[in-house]
């Protein structure tokens, strides 16, 4: 839909005026406004057909194939199955002996790029942090694609695919954007094609905090009350707009903001609301309901084991951390088993980093989860749990059509680890995206070095 | 019914379970000071204190029994730097932070050791998971001198303090760089200048105790001593320190405190080691030492220890460009005494991570190229390495002979994830594993309506 049947703002506004002093009672048909001005540029790299052989595979959506194959050609994944499927004609053969194979993970939750190493005050581009309300920011504007970040998350972490957020100072933050992991010149370079928009919410402490002497909102009250008021203005943009888009005539003032939140209320773009507490996830549902939208995923979401049930019902994902607890007042019920709670309640389960350390190491984040689960009596098999770092996140960005799991047509993203990826003792040891190998462990020149580090001590090194 | 009876024990304010004669049998034993773990040892505990560990080590008549099969035995972690029991809430929670004062007029005479509140969340947290000691530093604030840190046990009891003011800790790379005014240059002179200003009161303290009997300690242990604020203490005009952080730095120049130095990049961890030159008698610890790897064979030579962020991999500052996971295995092969610590990584609450950690170090061996540890110097950079380079391994972090009885039962190998804590000893005491945490756990295993509201469930 996006970049099709696509007329320019600047063509309109050219000949616009024109045709309306000729033929004033005619009304003007409408115009397509663009709805994807800084468009992907990325296309993948080229790949050998390949096919790992003697593996053990989780395919994303809760399978395990042991002495596995996986043959993947021309981006896409081809098959999966036993040691009997054939090796196809002209194929790189892999021996997996020893190893395992999985989807890459997808972070639903970065700030790679937009809260860059270094951490400088000149690289800091994550907050927009002058109006508790700033739908019309997006993330991949600030993004940096030289963050040296992304090349640990591809070498240590696995990460093939990942939505770079906004932060969380604002109500509305901004809109996040989707990247595949894979280095570019421009932030477009590394867009997932395709990809629906995310805008970032947030509740609770920290706009209060943040605006709490800025003129406000300086409570929860105030965040619900300025947030619901937000809403009021983009439904009524939303109707003039629906209703020139059906009939033409003068084209009503383009406001960036309500764009951004128009495409929510159209569907077109996904809530990922920043929310610890239940009692305010609880709120937000409401909210949604008020004005007609839905919301794809709470982030952090500390207490989702609270509510665990309404969140199954309502279809809402929960991206969480596996531990983290306490570092603020939202944070302070943080348990070791909310992921499992949430996945045992029935509710979409996600493991999320919001760190440029944690993202190295969600394979390992997620072990926790699991065992804490297992723990408690939530007996899920290894295999099951990497949906909680593939396919569940594709799902709340709205890619799981394409990416998450193995199955065959979908994009050749994926991880060959030197164990099991649920030990800490493992790494990756070679990453493919879109069938391509972004990452060799075994050989240097297979490791991303970006512009920043070139020159810097450690150049090139093992990190 | 274990975790039951446990909690009711907690709810009633009684004491940890007593100590006793235990003998662990059956278990994989890991020492903690580098060996290999070993397969079907024995570990005694008596009167609070290692009795031995390993194989064929007698059981004493009486002793409670401990069957470890299947399972894992380690001496308890030690939190390699930390501000554990400092913070109950690190933002916006009023008065549950104590790690730092910048609205106070002290720097290093600033001890933590009041400030450690044993009934922290965090403490309870983090002993669940097999942390029984930690390195506990104050933050700095308006001063590169942070003040005096200890080291804690992290029992269920009132007394979390095994040793006060057991090191000094200083910042000299771009956070004190800061602190100092804007620069490197800056802050190094501030350093010599408060060395000088402890000086002029540790030669009056060197003459107030030429008169002292000779079994009276020289040393200033405590900056409330009134030899150095007494009216007699001389001191001169131009001072920038107040008497008690001159006075607090005194032990630190005569080499009876250890002092901790962060440093981060290549060029200030030889700066430090410059210092260490130019006072021969300082006690010197470097501290987070992200570059270290560039200049091990440097840092072995000058015989500091190291405290190093286990898993700094990226340029997070210009003061960390060369970060790497290699670096603590790097120092460790040119012969660096290294132990694992938190340095600025949610030090005041997530000191549980040090195993994933040490796990991760060892992860790089399978990988080409890099530099890991083996199992065993993981396990010893957790456990007995941050007692040694504080001096404190005759005591803590191993289970040797003697040391004391802090004990933790794995359910399995502790560097992976995986395995959980299941039963843990402090000084020979058994502790109560349960938390906050466990209890909300509890109380929403079941979301389904009751016939009163979640509240009374407990």
């Amino acid at each position: 839909m996006r970049g099709s049947a696509i007329v320019g703002v600047a063509v309109a506004a050219a000949f616009l005026p024109a045709c309306v002093a000729k033929t004033p009672p005619a009304k003007a048909p409408p115009i397509r406004i663009n709805d994807d001005p800084y468009p992907s540029t990325y296309s993948r790299y080229s790949g050998a057909p390949t096919i790992i052989r003697n593996v053990t595979i989780f395919d994303g959506e809760g399978g395990q194939i042991d002495n596995g194959s996986v043959v993947f050609a021309d981006g896409a994944i081809v098959a999966t199955g036993d040691a009997s499927l054939a090796v196809p004609a002209g194929a790189i053969t892999i021996d997996g002996t020893g190893k395992f194979v999985t989807p890459g993970i997808i972070d639903v939750h970065s700030h790679l790029g937009d809260y860059p190493s270094p951490g400088t005050e000149g690289n800091s581009d994550g907050n927009e942090a002058t109006g508790a309300s700033r739908p019309e920011v997006w993330a991949e504007h600030s993004v940096w694609p030289q963050d040296p970040g992304f090349s640990r998350a591809l070498a240590n972490g696995g990460v093939t695919a990942l939505q770079i957020l906004p932060g969380s100072a604002n109500l509305f933050g901004g809109r996040g954007v989707v990247l595949k992991n894979v280095p570019a010149r421009t932030s477009q370079g590394m867009k997932f094609p395709g990809a629906p928009y995310g805008l970032k919410m947030a509740c609770g402490e920290n706009p209060k905090r943040v605006y709490g002497n800025k003129g406000g909102p300086g409570t929860r009250m105030g965040n619900v009350a300025v947030t619901r008021a937000t809403w009021l203005k983009a439904q009524e943009y939303d109707r003039k707009w629906d209703k020139y888009d059906k009939s033409g005539g003068d084209m009503p003032g383009r406001d960036l903001a309500m764009d951004t939140l128009r495409g929510v209320l159209d569907g077109k773009i996904f809530i990922h609301n920043h929310c610890y507490r239940a009692d305010e996830m609880a709120i937000m549902i409401d909210m949604a309901k008020e004005f007609g939208y839905k919301i794809s995923t709470f982030h952090h979401a500390v207490e989702s084991y609270k509510v665990a049930d309404l969140l199954a019902r309502e279809g809402i994902c929960s991206a969480m951390w596996a531990d983290w607890y306490g570092f603020k007042m939202e944070s302070y019920d943080g348990i070791k088993e909310n992921i499992p709670l949430v996945d045992r309640a029935g509710a979409c389960a996600i493991v999320h980093s919001d760190d440029a350390n944690g993202i190295q190491r969600l394979n390992q984040e997620a072990a926790k989860a699991l065992a804490d689960g297992r723990r408690m009596g939530h007996n899920v098999t290894d295999a099951y749990a990497w949906k909680w770092l593939s396919y569940n996140p594709a799902k709340a960005l709205g890619i799981a059509d394409r990416v998450g799991s193995l199955k065959p047509g979908k994009m050749a993203d994926l991880v060959l680890w030197n164990g099991n990826p649920f030990s800490t003792y493992t790494r990756p040891d070679k990453v493919w995206i879109d069938g391509a190998m972004m990452y060799d462990s075994a050989n240097p020149r297979l490791r991303p070095v970006s512009d920043f580090e070139l020159g810097q001590p450690g150049e090139g090194d093992v990190k | 019914m274990k975790r039951l009876l446990l909690a009711a024990a907690l709810l009633c304010g009684s004491a940890p379970l007593a100590a006793q004669t235990i003998a662990i049998t059956g278990g994989t034993v890991a020492l903690g000071d580098g060996s290999d773990p070993i397969v079907g040892g024995t570990v005694v505990i008596q009167n609070g204190k290692i009795m031995g560990a390993g194989v064929g080590i007698p059981i004493p008549r009486g002793s409670e029994i401990v069957d470890a099969r299947g399972k894992w035995v380690t001496p308890g972690i030690i939190g390699g730097f930390s501000r554990l029991g400092l913070s109950e809430v690190d933002l916006s929670a009023d008065g549950t932070t104590d790690d730092r004062a910048p609205g106070g007029p002290f720097s290093a005479a600033i001890d933590v050791a009041p400030a450690v509140n044993p009934m922290n969340s965090t403490i309870s947290v983090n002993r669940a998971d097999g942390v029984t000691r930690a390195i506990v530093a104050p933050s700095t604030a308006r001063s590169i001198f942070a003040g005096q840190g200890a080291m804690i046990d992290l029992g269920a009891d009132r007394d979390p303090i095994t040793s006060a003011r057991h090191f000094q800790f200083v910042e000299l790379g771009e956070s004190g760089a800061a602190t100092a005014g804007g620069s490197r240059a800056s802050a190094h002179l501030l350093f010599r200048n408060a060395l000088r200003e402890a000086a002029e009161l540790g030669r009056y303290t060197q003459r107030a105790s030429s008169r002292a009997a000779p079994s009276e300690d020289p040393v200033v242990r405590d900056p409330n001593e009134s030899r150095t604020t007494g009216p007699n203490a001389q001191r001169s005009d131009d001072v920038l320190l107040t008497r008690f952080d001159a006075a607090a730095l005194v032990p630190v120049l005569q080499g009876r405190q250890y002092l901790l130095v962060h440093v981060e990049q290549a060029n200030d961890i030889l700066q430090a080691i410059a210092l260490k030159r130019f006072y021969p008698q300082l006690k010197m610890v470097l501290v987070g030492v992200t570059e270290g790897w560039t200049v091990a064979d440097r840092i072995a030579a000058s015989g500091i220890p190291v405290i190093a962020s286990a898993v700094n991999d990226l340029p997070s500052s210009f003061e960390q460009l060369a970060a790497t996971q290699s670096n603590i295995g790097r120092m460790r092969a040119a012969g660096v005494k290294v132990a694992i610590g938190m340095i600025d990584d949610n030090d005041s609450r997530y000191i549980f991570n040090q195993r994933q950690y040490a796990g991760n170090l060892v992860a790089l061996g399978k990988v080409p190229g890099a530099t890991g540890v083996s199992w065993g110097e993981a396990m010893a950079m957790i456990t007995s390495k941050p007692a040694e380079v504080i001096g404190m391994g005759a005591r803590l972090g191993s289970l040797g002979r003697g040391r004391q009885g802090d004990v933790v039962i794995w359910s399995g190998d502790p560097l992976e994830m995986a395995s959980e804590a299941q039963m843990v000893w402090i000084d020979g005491v058994r502790q109560p594993l349960e938390s906050r945490q466990t209890k909300l756990r509890d109380r929403y295993q079941t979301l389904e309506r009751n016939a009163l509201p979640e509240a009374y469930r407990r």
